[in-house]
Order: C-alpha cells, then structure tokens, then sequence
C-alpha cells in the first residue's frame, strides 16, 4: 500500500515530468468546439496518431469523434477514432518484442504469448462497431452523471486479429468454467480503486468472433485504441473491449469485479429503461448494441435548395442482425420514405444509406430511423436510465431550404 | 507517429543489425491544461487537490451545471466509496458546497 503522501508526491512528479516533454504540443491551432446541450464547451484537442479530436477529459485521456468524420464513408478512420479510458494511469511505455499475453486460471496449460506467436496462428479479421456505452449521453433529459458525450463515441473499423476461442482452447480450459476475465495495461491511480477487468461468459469468450485484435483497418493499433492488442467483441458494448489486454483468466465462478457487480449495469426490463429521474428495481450487464441510425451529410441548421433534389445519406447499426430498413422522414416523423442501402460490410458493421429528397422553401425536420434485421425499431421518444446508457431514439436535424 | 519514440540510442549505438532486439515505444501525453473555478470557498483548496490526484478536473467541468448538492453529494460519495477516495468526512462537505455552488 502506497502511503497517500507519498502518493501525491510521486504524482505532482510526474506531471511535472509530462510536461516536460510535452510542452507547446497539446492544442491543434486552439479550436474548440460546442456540443449542441448545455456546458457543452470542449477544446479540439491533436494526440499523437490522431487528428485533432473532441477531448472531453485529459487524465485519462477521452477524446470523441468529430461528428462530420462519419461522413467520410462507413469505415471510421483510426485516426479519428474515439478514445475512451476509465483509469488514470494509462499505459504510456510498451516493447511490442517483450510484451506478453498471459493465459491463466481454470486450464490445463498457463499460456504466455509473444504478439509474434499470436500473429502466426490462424489470422481472421472482421469488420465492427465499437460503440461507448454512454455514447450520447449529453442528449440525456434530464442530464446524468458521466462523460458528457455527443455522438461521436462510435466508429467502425475492420478488426485483425485470432479468435479467443483459439487461444483458450490451446491453453486447453478446463470442465465447468463459466467465465473469462480480461485485463489490460492500465491501472488506477490509488491502490484502493478496483481495477478495471471485465468478463465475458465462457460460451461468448468461445464463440468464434469475440477476437484478440492487434490490427484495425490494416495498421497497428493506434496506442490510445489498445497497443498492441485488444479485445474485440462484436455487437457488444466497448466496455467489454478492453484495450492493452494482457491477462486472461479462465474462472470457475461469475467474476466477481466492480466493472461487472456494480458499473455497466442497465435495468433488467426490455427497454433497458425506467420512467426519467427513476431508479430500476433490478440490473443485468450492459450487453448488445441497440439499433441506431444517424444523417451524416446534414446537421441542424444546414441550408439546401428549395424544390431541387438533394441527397441525405447516413448511416445505421445494430448488436449484431445487420440492418433491415433505414427511413426518413422530412415532415417531423409524420410519413416515412424507405432509402437505399449501401454497401454491406457485414452484420456488425455501419451500414450505409442514401436518398434524395426535394423540400419547399422553409424549415424541415428530417428524422431517419433504422430496423434491425431482427425486428428492432428505433423509438420515437428517448428511453431513459439513471446512468445514460444505450441512447437509441431517432434523430433528427432541423433544416433550411431556400 | 510524430511523438511515439521509439528508443533507438541502443540501436544506433549496436548497429542495424542488432535494432530489433530491444524497442519499448513510449507514448507521451499533453501537459494538463484544465483547473476548477477559483473560489474563497474552504472546497475549492481541497477539491483541486483532492480530486484532481486521481483525475483531470475536466472530469468535474463538463458535468451538466446546475444540478445542486445532492448531485454533487452523490459524486463525492462514489468517489470515496466506490473508487477508495481517502478524503475525510469534513472535506467531503466543503468540496460538496463548493461544487453545488460553482458548477
């Protein structure tokens, strides 16, 4: 246990050390940025690898996406992809050559992997979204507690890496095992806060697409994603996708973590959701990604011409059945259009939509709204939980014509 | 890649041969900019220091305004029972008044 002085002082010695080195390299030309509710002010903010990014807090670091960024096309570039920490002590030195994955717990063989043997065992890659539990959070009514995200804390990326299911069953995992628990780099900043791990139930962790990545879009990791691996689970909420990973551990009973007993926990009813400013009687773990869909090539305020046929495009997503339907409305959600989907890169991924619309001069509210391949509808109104989860209503953005 | 250093004095100082052998990378963060509304509160002293030694105080400056003590209450409580936070129970109130009454 470290002493709480000599704590503070190895601290206040560190910072003093960052920003040493770092001096005059935080600020991308001081541009700022204004999320659309209230005390929504944030810096632009360029981290090495990165474009400049909405940072919504410095230590850890949590920087979000660019809205107009999902406009570039359904693949989210890594260098604009969110960044999102739970501990302060991040991992801030890595040898890729010395780094190791342990395996560990309930099987027949304790593994220790150089990234070099991962690499050389069967590659697979897939392309999915990783989507922040409080994603939009900011939107909330009335607000919660937590980070104070727009939506910018999703972005989709194609995934390399090996199946979990092959490195647990070369490690060989021994009869009635229920869970798996993963475990990254980082650390807390006291000895007293629970280290974040989270787990995974024995038949997910083997299903054969929850992925050890060490590559997104055909480069390393970028080190704020993960460097030099990560877990990947598609469908799922990025909570479970813990960056840095480095220690995995078969267990015989349900981990018993504050991340799992305590945090990312939604009420335990259909819509995830209890009546605004209530409390659910009940809790499960956060778990699949509900459906949602976004325009991309408009924002509120956007001017376009009055009775000319004027693309809007976007895109949608869903836990994991691929979506069916995407409309639009521009009359408020009055009457619904069917639009075009786009290119399908998977079940777990963005999926593009386009249309054309032709408005007469004057002030519309478009609404777009997707349908999973399951059935899932998009709800008109917002659903709401004390710790501003899943956020999945349509939305919309008030237009101009002229 | 501009600021992810790769340690190579070892390696220019073995050859080309030998680069491979040995090359932690290290990531290096921007200095921290945010701070708290500076106030003659007994809180603010305490909640700059207490706080910020396990994270940024932008954690605490983005927080939706205006949501009064028992938010705040709620705040602080967590970060002492939950997270481990060892700030006495007579700072706990100050840093709680000034939070309700700052942000």
């Amino acid at each position: 246990m470290i002493h709480r002085r000599q704590f503070l002082h190895r601290a206040g010695g560190l910072a003093a050390a960052l920003v040493g080195i770092t001096r005059g390299r935080a600020w991308a030309g001081g541009d700022a940025i204004t999320m659309p509710f209230s005390n929504g002010d944030r810096p632009l903010v360029q981290y090495d690898q990165k474009r400049p990014l909405i940072r919504l807090t410095e230590r850890p670091p949590q920087l979000e996406t660019p809205f107009d960024v999902f406009d570039e096309g359904p693949i989210t570039a890594n260098d604009a992809f969110f960044v999102r920490y739970h501990l302060a002590q991040i991992p801030t030195q890595i040898d890729p050559d010395t780094f190791r994955l342990q395996i560990s717990g309930q099987v027949k063989q304790p593994l220790s992997l150089a990234l070099a043997e991962l690499k050389k065992m069967h590659t697979v890659d897939l392309v999915a979204v990783n989507q922040c539990s409080g994603n939009s959070r900011g939107f909330f009514a009335p607000r919660v507690a937590g980070g104070q995200l727009g939506h910018g804390a999703m972005g989709n990326a194609r995934w390399t890496g090996v199946p979990l299911r092959a490195v647990l069953d070369r490690a060989g995992v021994l009869a009635g095992a229920r869970q798996v628990a993963l475990e990254g780099l980082d650390q807390p900043a006291l000895p007293t806060t629970p280290d974040f791990v989270k787990a995974l139930d024995l038949d997910h962790a083997r299903d054969g697409e929850v992925m050890l990545a060490w590559a997104m879009n055909g480069a390393d990791l970028p080190w704020l994603n993960g460097f030099p691996l990560r877990v990947v689970v598609p469908g799922y909420y990025g909570t479970y996708w813990m960056k840095h990973v480095s220690q995995i551990t078969v267990l015989a009973g349900d981990a018993d973590t504050f991340w799992m007993k305590t945090a990312y926990r939604i009420p335990d009813n259909a819509c995830a959701c209890v009546p605004s400013g209530g409390k659910p009687d009940k809790t499960v773990p956060i778990a699949r990604l509900d459906v949602r869909s976004f325009i991309t090539n408009l924002r509120d305020a956007s001017t376009i011409k009055a009775d000319t046929r004027t693309v809007v495009r976007g895109i949608a997503f869903d836990g994991g059945h691929g979506i069916r339907e995407v409309a639009l409305s521009t009359d408020g959600g009055k009457t619904w259009r069917a639009t075009e989907l786009g290119r399908d890169l998977g079940r777990y991924s963005f999926r593009p939509w386009q249309t054309t619309i032709r408005v007469p001069a004057g002030a519309h509210a478009l609404v777009v709204r997707a349908t999973s391949k399951s059935g899932e509808v998009q709800p008109s109104e917002p659903r709401w939980n004390p710790t501003g989860y899943m956020r999945n209503v349509v939305e919309s953005v008030g237009i101009q014509a002229a | 890649m501009k600021m992810i250093v790769v340690a190579l004095a070892l390696a220019l100082g073995l050859g080309l041969a030998t680069a491979a052998l040995a090359r932690p990378m290290t990531f290096r963060l921007p200095a921290e900019t945010s701070r708290l509304k500076a106030s003659t509160l007994a809180g603010y002293p305490l909640a700059e220091g207490e706080c910020g030694s396990c994270h940024s105080r932008d954690y605490i400056t983005t927080q939706p305004s205006g949501k009064g003590a028992a938010f705040w209450t709620a705040e602080v409580t967590k970060m002492v029972k939950t997270y481990g936070a060892p700030i006495p129970d007579p700072d706990q109130a100050k840093i709680v008044a000034y939070l309700a009454a700052t942000y």
